[in-house]
C-alpha cells in the first residue's frame, strides 16, 4: 500500500494545526457556526442527530494493520467502543465530542490517515474493487490510480468548491464490484492491444434522480488519465449549476446538455490540459506502483485446509461464501462479514477491529480492505490458514458465513444517526437478517439495500430489493423497487407502489421470497435472474395482493 | 413543510459534545426533555428561539412540537430518536435515563 512521505505527513499535520485553532476560535466566539461549519466539514466533522459525527478517509479501502488498531484506539478513547464502516469505504465515529475532534486528527496523523476531503463539494475518497490487486478476474490494478487521483484532487486549488460533491469509483476487474457506473466518473481499466486504458463513465448517481453513467470515452490511455480528469471536472465546474443544490450534481449537467455535447466540451478541455501535464504526473505514477507491488507470497501445505473443508460444515459453508478466488492458485480473498444476524450491518466494536488486525497482521500480509458493501476484506491469505482464520472470527463472532445472501444487506444510518434521515435503516436491516437467518441459504443470492432517505446513501437503488424509508403524515414508511442491479448490469429499480409501514413491511417481504421461491425455474436462478425473466409484474402482485383482496 | 403547533419546545444541540438539549424555564440548555420548557403560544416560542439562536453555547436551535400531558413528549417520531438515543444500541439518551431510574 501507498506509504507516506515526508510531505503528507507535513500537509497532514498543518492541516491538524490549523483546524485546531479553527475548534478554539468556535470555542471562544470569535467564529460563529455559519463560519465554522464549513470548517469543520472540510475536516469530516459533522453534527448529527446525537452527537457529532468523525468520518475519517479509508483511500480506496485499503488500510493496514497498525491503522486498524488506531481506528480501535480512537473508539474506545474518545467514542464508544466501535465505528461503522461506510458504503465509501470509510469508518464514522457517532459520539466524538468537538472538543475532541483535533486530537483525534492528531491520532489519526500518527498513522498517516485524515479525514479530509470526506465531506464537502470536493473530490471525495475514491472508491474500488475490494479485492484489488488480488482478484482473479483483473486486468490491472486500479489502487495505483486511486492513489494518483487522491494525490491530484486533495487540497486541488480548482475543484474545494464544485457546486457539488464528486465521487470517483475505479475498477480494474471484469466484474464490477466498485459500482462504477452509480458515480459522478467511473473508470474501469482495460487492456488494449497490449496497453492499459480505461473506460470513462460520466454522470451516474444514485440519490433524488438515480442515473446509470453514460460511457463518455471508449479507451483512454493510462497515461492521459489526469489530465482527462481534470478536463471533465473543469467543463462540470464551469457548466454545474450552482443555484440549485438538487440539480447540481454533474448528472444533471451531464442530462441537460446531452453526452455528445458535453463530450466535446471535455474534448476542448483535454487538448488544452493535456499540454500542460508535463509528464510529472507520470513519473509520480511510477513512483506510487512501487508501493503496490504483491505481497511475496509463500507456498504452505495445503493438507489442514482439505483436511478442514472435509470435516468442518461450518467451515465448508464460511468458504463457499465467504472466501474468493486469489490471483495466485493458493491463496485467496476473505470477506469478514459485518452482518451478524441481527447486528448493525457496517459496525465493528474495537475488539473486532483489534483481532481482526491482527490476523491481517499474522496471516494476511499485513492488509486490509473495507467494501463498499460494509465488510472487511483480508485480500491476500493463504489457503492453508483458512482454518486458522476461521477459528478466530468464530471466537469473535465474526465468521457469519453470508457474503451475497438476504442478510449481508446494506443499509446507511438512517434516522437512528443521520440528521438528513427520514425513517430508520438499521433496525429494518436487523429484521430482515433475523428473520430469514434460517432461510437464506434456500433463497441463496439476493442484495437487499436500505436507505434512510432519498439521499440514498444505502443503494437502494441498485439493490435487487431496494427498501426506501420515508417519513408519509409523521409515520415511517418503506418503498420497495425491484430489479435494481449494482454490477456490470447496473440498473436502477423499478418502484413498486405504495409504501409499507413497519407492521406490513416483513409480510410484504414474506410474501415476495415466497413468490421467488415458487417461481425460480430451479435453485440455481437468483433473485434478480427471475426479476429479470419474468419482470417485476408477479412481484408486484404478491406484495400488493392484500390490497387487491380488501 | 406544515406549520408548527404548538405546543413546543426549544431544542438545539451542545456545541462541545453535540448533545441533545432543550431550553428550560430558566432559560439554560438541559439534557432532558421532561426540564424544557414547553410554549402554548407559538409567537413567544419563536421570539425565544430568535433571541437563543445566536447563544454560542449550542447548534442549530429550533421549535420541535412535543405533548404536554402527564409528561412531555415529542409529537414526532425524529424528536423521540433525538430523545431517547439510537435503537440499534442502548447507549444514547436512554442509557443516562435508566440509569438516573435506577439511581
Amino acid at each position: 500500500m501507498y506509504n507516506y512521505q515526508e510531505f503528507d505527513r507535513a500537509f497532514v499535520r498543518a492541516r491538524v494545526d490549523q483546524y485546531r485553532d479553527q475548534v478554539q476560535r468556535r470555542l471562544d466566539g470569535a467564529l460563529t457556526e455559519d463560519e465554522f461549519k464549513p470548517l469543520r466539514l472540510m475536516n469530516g466533522v459533522y453534527l448529527q442527530l446525537h452527537a457529532y459525527m468523525l468520518r475519517i478517509a479509508i483511500p480506496y479501502g485499503t488500510l493496514s494493520s497498525p491503522q486498524m488498531r488506531q481506528l480501535a484506539y480512537i473508539a474506545d478513547k474518545w467514542d464508544k467502543g466501535y465505528g461503522h464502516f461506510t458504503t465509501r469505504q470509510n469508518i464514522q465515529f457517532n459520539w466524538p465530542r468537538l472538543v475532541d475532534t483535533p486530537e483525534i486528527l492528531d491520532a489519526l496523523a500518527d498513522v498517516d490517515m485524515h479525514a479530509i476531503q470526506t465531506s464537502g463539494n470536493t473530490i471525495r475518497n475514491v472508491t474500488t474493487d475490494q479485492f484489488a490487486g488480488a482478484a482473479l478476474d483483473e486486468v490491472a490494478d486500479p489502487r495505483p490510480y486511486a492513489e494518483l487521483i487522491r494525490q491530484w484532487s486533495t487540497d486541488h486549488p480548482e475543484f474545494q468548491f464544485l457546486p457539488r460533491k464528486f465521487k470517483i469509483a475505479i475498477t480494474g476487474a471484469v466484474e464490477d464490484r466498485a459500482v462504477i457506473r452509480a458515480h459522478d466518473i467511473g473508470l474501469q481499466l482495460i487492456e488494449d492491444e497490449g496497453r492499459i486504458a480505461f473506460r470513462v463513465f460520466v454522470g451516474g448517481g444514485l440519490g433524488r434522480t438515480p442515473i446509470i453513467g453514460q460511457e463518455l470515452v471508449d479507451r483512454l490511455p493510462a497515461e492521459d488519465l489526469l489530465p482527462y480528469l481534470e478536463a471533465v471536472l473543469s467543463v462540470y465546474n464551469l457548466a454545474g449549476r450552482r443555484d440549485n443544490k438538487y440539480k447540481a450534481r454533474i448528472k444533471i449537467t451531464v442530462g441537460a446538455m446531452g453526452i455528445e455535447s458535453f463530450r466535446a466540451r471535455v474534448e476542448e478541455a483535454f487538448q488544452r490540459l493535456r499540454a500542460v501535464f508535463n509528464g510529472q504526473d507520470l513519473a509520480v505514477l511510477g513512483d506510487i506502483q512501487k508501493n503496490f507491488a504483491p505481497p511475496q507470497f509463500v507456498e504452505k501445505s495445503q493438507e489442514s485446509y482439505f483436511d478442514a473443508l472435509d470435516s468442518d460444515s461450518g467451515f465448508r459453508e464460511w468458504v463457499e461464501r465467504n472466501v474468493s478466488p486469489h490471483k495466485h492458485p493458493s491463496y485467496a480473498s476473505v470477506t469478514i462479514s459485518l452482518k451478524g444476524h441481527g447486528d448493525t450491518p457496517g459496525d465493528a466494536t474495537s475488539d473486532q477491529m483489534r483481532a481482526i488486525a491482527d490476523l491481517a497482521e499474522r496471516f494476511g500480509h499485513d492488509e486490509l480492505r473495507i467494501s463498499h458493501e460494509q465488510n472487511i476484506v483480508l485480500p491476500h491469505v493463504a489457503q492453508a490458514d483458512l482454518p486458522a482464520i476461521y477459528r478466530t472470527l468464530k471466537s469473535i463472532g465474526l465468521a457469519t458465513a453470508n457474503i451475497g445472501l438476504i442478510s449481508d444487506i446494506i443499509a446507511c444510518p438512517g434516522m437512528d444517526y443521520c440528521a438528513l434521515a427520514t425513517a430508520r435503516s438499521i433496525p429494518i436491516a436487523q429484521d430482515i437478517a433475523l428473520r430469514y437467518a434460517r432461510l437464506e441459504a434456500e433463497i441463496g443470492r439476493m442484495q437487499i439495500k436500505i436507505s434512510g432517505c432519498i439521499n440514498a446513501c444505502g443503494h437502494h437503488h441498485v439493490g435487487h430489493v431496494g427498501i426506501l424509508g420515508l417519513d408519509k403524515a409523521g409515520v415511517e414508511n418503506y418503498q420497495i423497487t425491484l430489479g435494481g442491479s449494482a454490477g456490470n448490469d447496473a440498473a436502477i429499480g423499478e418502484k413498486m407502489g405504495r409504501g409499507f409501514n413497519v407492521d406490513e413491511l416483513m409480510p410484504a417481504l414474506d410474501r415476495l421470497i415466497d413468490a421467488y421461491l415458487a417461481l425460480r425455474l430451479h435453485e440455481g436462478e437468483i433473485f434478480a435472474e427471475t426479476v429479470k425473466r419474468l419482470g417485476t409484474a408477479p412481484f408486484q402482485e404478491a406484495l400488493y395482493v392484500v390490497d387487491q383482496a380488501a | 413543510m406544515a406549520r408548527i403547533k404548538p405546543p413546543v419546545v426549544i431544542t438545539a444541540n451542545d456545541l462541545l459534545t453535540g448533545e441533545v438539549v432543550y431550553l428550560d424555564p430558566a432559560h439554560r440548555w438541559s439534557p432532558e426533555l421532561n426540564a424544557a420548557k414547553v410554549f402554548d403560544v407559538l409567537g413567544e416560542a419563536e421570539g425565544e428561539l430568535a433571541t437563543v439562536s445566536s447563544e454560542a453555547v449550542v447548534v442549530g436551535a429550533y421549535l420541535a412540537e412535543v405533548s404536554n400531558d402527564s409528561a412531555v413528549t415529542p409529537r414526532h417520531y425524529r424528536e423521540s430518536f433525538r430523545h431517547k438515543g439510537p435503537s440499534n444500541y442502548f447507549h444514547g439518551k436512554q442509557a443516562v435515563q435508566d440509569a438516573e431510574v435506577a439511581a
